[in-house]
């Protein structure tokens, strides 16, 4: 059975945000997401219907990605500074939008393997052998990048927030 | 080798906790990603099939066009996700929620609730529809607002006067209910008959149409 690609969407559409947030940063993410759907929606109807559709649509973010990382670079005026995560400030329930700027700024330092690996894997839900075919590599080298790439996160990330209810 | 699906604990926090803040503004970011694609979407060509949903007095309609024009209206009995599926395989599976395309339809829609329509003019698609039940369909707007016809003389207009069971499935499979408006087919005796929408949504049409 065929399904309607706007389920496709609502299945997948907001871990797909999730990925390109922690990727690209939440100012690209938008562009990112969009220009990842509306590639998917093109290539949609030749889709196999046993394919894994989160593993194809991660692929297809993960070019999309490296396309707007190039298109900055050629952009003079935005090589200067990264995104700034100005587009959080709208907070969501139980949270506020200091979250977001700081857990940003901690996956940005991450090397880039790091970042997509731990996206890829946590934010994604993608096996690491799935991970080592879109990033290149080694199963075992997605797998040891993503564990490094969380330690650095806990280092720079989760010390705000190690006792409950007590933040800075 | 095996690999737990979801994740272990990092250090005692889950990742779905360590990435909390990933979903700030989610859902409103959403809408407003979906709506961008939709528009790419149509501005690219890739749109099989846009729908949107409406408020009704007889209930929430399934609104749904191809390029060509409105493709299908569905009751709410009538299973708006099954409907889409059926579009998909038939039409194409580029379907997406897209109610710009579905404007001015929902805007005459609207104008026919308040009973200041009588007649729809949007380009249709009948592609759902083939042979003798398509026959039927066209025959279906000569029958003016607030009048009706019996099941027989619509199988007489048809070019078929024995085939009156077969008006009455066309009737039931109308993919345009309301629009191609089959509640105008009655049973000869004046009993109200059957209706895609229910009894009672065929009686409110009726209704509405007399008292204009």
């Amino acid at each position: 059975m065929v399904r309607p690609f706007e389920q496709i969407v609502s299945e997948y559409g907001p871990a797909v945000l999730r990925v390109c947030r922690a990727v690209v940063g939440p100012v690209d993410a938008e562009d990112a997401w969009s220009e990842t759907f509306l590639s998917a929606l093109r290539a949609y109807p030749e889709l196999p219907a046993d394919a894994n559709v989160e593993a194809w649509l991660v692929t297809i973010a993960h070019r999309r990605a490296i396309d707007l990382t190039r298109a900055r670079a050629r952009r003079p005026v935005a090589v200067a500074e990264l995104p700034e995560p100005a587009a959080l400030t709208a907070a969501g329930p139980g949270l506020d939008s200091g979250d977001a700027d700081e857990l940003w700024h901690a996956l940005r330092e991450l090397p880039d393997k790091q970042r997509t690996s731990v996206a890829y894997h946590y934010l994604g839900g993608l096996p690491y052998r799935e991970i080592a075919s879109i990033t290149g590599g080694s199963e075992d080298a997605a797998r040891r990048a993503a564990a490094d790439g969380i330690k650095k996160l806990r280092a720079s990330y989760l010390p705000a927030e190690d006792t409950e209810g007590a933040r800075r | 080798m095996t690999e737990p699906a979801e994740p272990d604990t990092i250090n005692g926090v889950r990742p779905t906790e360590l990435f909390a803040a990933l979903r700030t503004g989610e859902d409103t970011t959403m809408t407003r990603l979906r709506h961008r694609l939709a528009a790419d979407a149509e501005r690219d060509g890739l749109l099989d099939v846009g729908y949107r949903t409406m408020d009704s007095p007889v209930g929430t309609l399934l609104l749904a066009a191809t390029g060509q024009g409105l493709v299908r209206v569905a009751y709410p009995g009538q299973d708006h996700d099954a409907a889409l599926a059926k579009l998909a395989e038939v039409v194409g599976p580029r379907v997406l929620y897209a109610p710009a395309r579905l404007d001015e339809v929902c805007r005459q829609l609207e104008q026919y609730f308040a009973g200041r329509r009588t007649m729809f003019e949007v380009p249709l698609d009948l592609r759902l529809s083939s042979g003798f039940r398509r026959a039927v369909l066209a025959h279906l707007t000569d029958i003016g607002y607030g009048r009706t016809e019996s099941y027989r003389e619509v199988a007489i207009a048809a070019g078929s006067p024995k085939a009156v069971r077969a008006v009455g499935t066309a009737c039931a499979t109308n993919p345009l209910p309301l629009v191609l408006p089959c509640h105008r087919v009655i049973r000869s005796d004046g009993t109200l008959g059957q209706y895609a929408g229910g009894a009672a949504a065929k009686q409110a049409l009726l209704r509405l149409e007399t008292a204009a």
